[in-house]
């Protein structure tokens, strides 16, 4: 049984201008231990589903899927008082903006505790000395010192660092980054990833790191699950997508990688991801695909095999290379 | 937090010189002249009129009668009533106490259901109860003070008969005055029924004065948490697996709190101008009425001393309300 199993996930939004389907029929799977990163560009529904995972969409989202348990129980059906047991003790998460997450009202100290309180029941003294301890191990200098700091007293880094010990408190079996290194300097951004690993290897936790760098995803990362437009259009190992990714928005997103890039000009992916008002017909992808035919353009496509990354696209690249 | 502290102090100085300019000035910007008031209707001899105005010294030139009046604020002096003959500070810290016990019941009452309202108007964004409550919020910021006096008035006293029309408590009720609140010494008196009567009295004069401060405090509150409630920490609040009340009441509250506080500050302003017509409506002797007396006397001491009593009560409030902002915010407090 997986840790974390989510069969066609959807969430739409209640707008002004109607619904929204932010989230298109996701499927998810994590282990305990394994590592899977979610790719996509902005808008591509990446975090919605995760939030959506937590309870954390405002109300205005419905949720809806076909299965959607951790640890074979269905979060979904369960009261909201059960999940809250749930998320920030089994389940945790850290955020793109490590500087915004934090409460700038409250210590750091105050905050890391609280977590402590509410799920292992810890009195003040006890969720003390392990704050401390958790600071230490995500490599806070002076951890004892910076308890009594805020938030507005730390960097970037160090904030995301803090937010990790947070997230990882109560030794939680699953924990979703997402976008945990955008926001920061290039130097402090492979730290992070690095700290975050370390964890998840020592801890055996699963990692589910949302990113829009392929780069994160090929230093880190054991599975792929690619998303275009709330749909999931790609899911590969690791190594088979960088080496025969099958949809052609997984192939555009690859060469996009300055290491990869073969001609002066690193190319890119022209245009946008399609908003609420301007989905195209067909392949939700097909104004941007270099290979889009007058099929795409009309006809939906099918996932399709598992060998072929169950790739939602009609001509899926590297039918060969999936063979071998 | 002592910097913090003193340079706000500090920044009290020329605030303070310019409320004794103003004071000094706008009683003698007033047509009128006190002392032919002092002789009423009958005129006064013009020997006796320059014996007097020699004696009060306004017979000497602008800039030395601000001079002396400065000279006298410095030592603690502010100076002696026209008509009353007796010392302005007395007379304030007389009357002050009922005009203090007026403005605390006022700004609890606008706290107590300002405070809440915004929240779960903020909550509950764009429900009806949302729309009711900005709508009477508005409503009440908009009111004029006397008007809805008045019409509390005839609706509580006059048609209604449950609350006193005037005054602090009934004249049934005899006691020493120990700290000058009617509500406390009325307790302390022991005797039956004057707290009861003493509240009895608070109630209209509390709601008319409290009803701009909290429309503003309710508003303030709604948008303050609103905008807080969309940032990143309270999502890590709700992802910590935190009971919403627990996110909505400290981690939420505590950053909405922020722009509120110094609203408050600032109301404390609006209450002392309204306590002035809420006084007058509800004869309530405090320094509100005193001012407004005085004012038609031309009794110059008095609104002069009173003026910069008040102002310099306002700035201390002020002055707390800045630190307590220094102690809920600690990103002032720590730069």
């Amino acid at each position: 049984m997986a840790l974390l199993e989510l069969r066609n996930l959807s969430v739409t939004f209640d707008t002004a201008s109607g619904p929204f389907k932010a989230v298109d029929g996701v499927d998810i799977s994590v282990d305990t231990g394994e590592i899977l990163a979610i790719v996509g560009e902005s808008g591509s529904g990446k975090s919605v589903a995760m939030l959506a995972l937590m309870g954390l969409l405002p109300n205005t989202a419905t949720v809806t899927a076909d299965v959607l348990t951790f640890e074979g129980k269905d979060m979904l059906k369960m009261p909201r008082r059960d999940q809250r047991k749930i998320i920030g003790k089994e389940i945790a998460m850290i955020f793109q903006e490590p500087i915004a997450s934090l409460n700038p009202c409250f210590t750091v100290g105050f905050q890391i505790t609280e977590v402590l309180r509410q799920h292992m029941g810890m009195d003040r003294g006890k969720a003390k000395t392990r704050a401390v301890d958790l600071l230490k191990t995500v490599g806070i200098p002076e951890p004892e010192r910076r308890m009594s700091a805020f938030p507005h007293q730390l960097s970037g880094g160090m904030s995301q660092r803090v937010m990790i010990a947070m997230a990882t408190a109560c030794q939680p079996k699953l924990l979703i980054a997402d976008e945990p290194t955008t926001a920061l300097d290039v130097t402090i951004q492979a730290q992070i990833l690095d700290l975050l690993r370390d964890l998840q290897r020592d801890h055996g936790m699963g990692l589910i790191l949302i990113t829009h760098d392929m780069g994160v995803v090929a230093e880190t990362a054991e599975r792929v699950v690619v998303q275009y437009a709330g749909q999931q259009v790609e899911r590969q190992h690791v190594k088979g997508l960088f080496r025969t990714p099958h949809h052609p928005y997984t192939s555009a997103l690859l060469d996009a990688l300055p290491d990869r890039a073969t001609g002066d000009r690193l190319p890119s992916i022209p245009g946008v991801v399609p908003g609420q008002g301007d989905r195209p017909e067909g392949c939700l992808f097909n104004p941007r695909c270099a290979f889009a035919d007058d099929t795409c353009r009309k006809v939906v496509p099918p996932h399709q095999s598992d060998e072929l990354g169950q790739a939602l696209c009609h001509y899926p690249l590297n039918r060969k290379g999936a063979a071998a | 937090m002592l910097r913090f502290f003193f340079s706000k102090l500090f920044l009290i100085v020329p605030t303070f010189i310019g409320i004794t300019v103003v004071a000094f000035g706008f009683v003698r910007v007033l047509p009128g002249d006190p002392i032919l008031l002092l002789a009423g209707e009958r005129g006064m001899d013009p020997d006796r009129y320059a014996a007097l105005q020699q004696q009060f010294g306004y017979d000497q030139p602008m800039f030395i009668q601000y001079f002396n009046y400065v000279l006298g604020l410095l030592q603690g002096d502010f100076g002696t009533s026209i008509s009353t003959k007796r010392d302005v500070l007395g007379e304030f810290l007389t009357l002050f106490p009922a005009t203090l016990e007026l403005a605390i019941f006022a700004i609890i009452f606008a706290l107590v259901i300002g405070i809440p309202a915004g929240i779960f108007a903020a909550l509950k964004r764009g429900s009806v109860f949302d729309q009711v409550t900005m709508g009477a919020a508005l409503t009440g910021y908009s009111m004029p003070i006397f008007w809805w006096g008045l019409l509390l008035i005839i609706l509580f006293s006059g048609v209604l008969g449950w609350t006193p029309v005037s005054g602090r408590i009934s004249l049934l009720y005899f006691f020493p005055q120990v700290t000058g609140f009617m509500t406390i010494d009325s307790l302390l008196s022991g005797q039956k029924g004057a707290f009861q009567s003493a509240v009895s009295h608070l109630i209209l004069p509390t709601i008319v004065l409290g009803t701009i401060p909290l429309a503003v405090i309710a508003r303030q509150t709604r948008s303050a948490m609103l905008e807080v409630l969309g940032e990143d920490y309270v999502r890590t609040a709700r992802a910590k697996g935190l009971a919403p009340r627990r996110v909505v009441g400290l981690h939420a509250l505590r950053n909405a709190m922020i722009p509120v506080i110094t609203t408050i500050g600032l109301q404390v302003g609006v209450l002392m101008a309204g306590a002035i017509l809420t006084e007058t409506i509800f004869s309530w002797p405090g320094i509100g009425k005193w001012m407004v007396d005085s004012i038609s006397r031309r009794d110059y001491p008095v609104v002069q001393g009173g003026l910069v009593l008040i102002a310099g009560l306002v700035m201390l409030v002020n002055l707390t309300v800045d630190v307590l902002y220094g102690l809920i915010n600690p990103r002032i407090r720590h730069r």
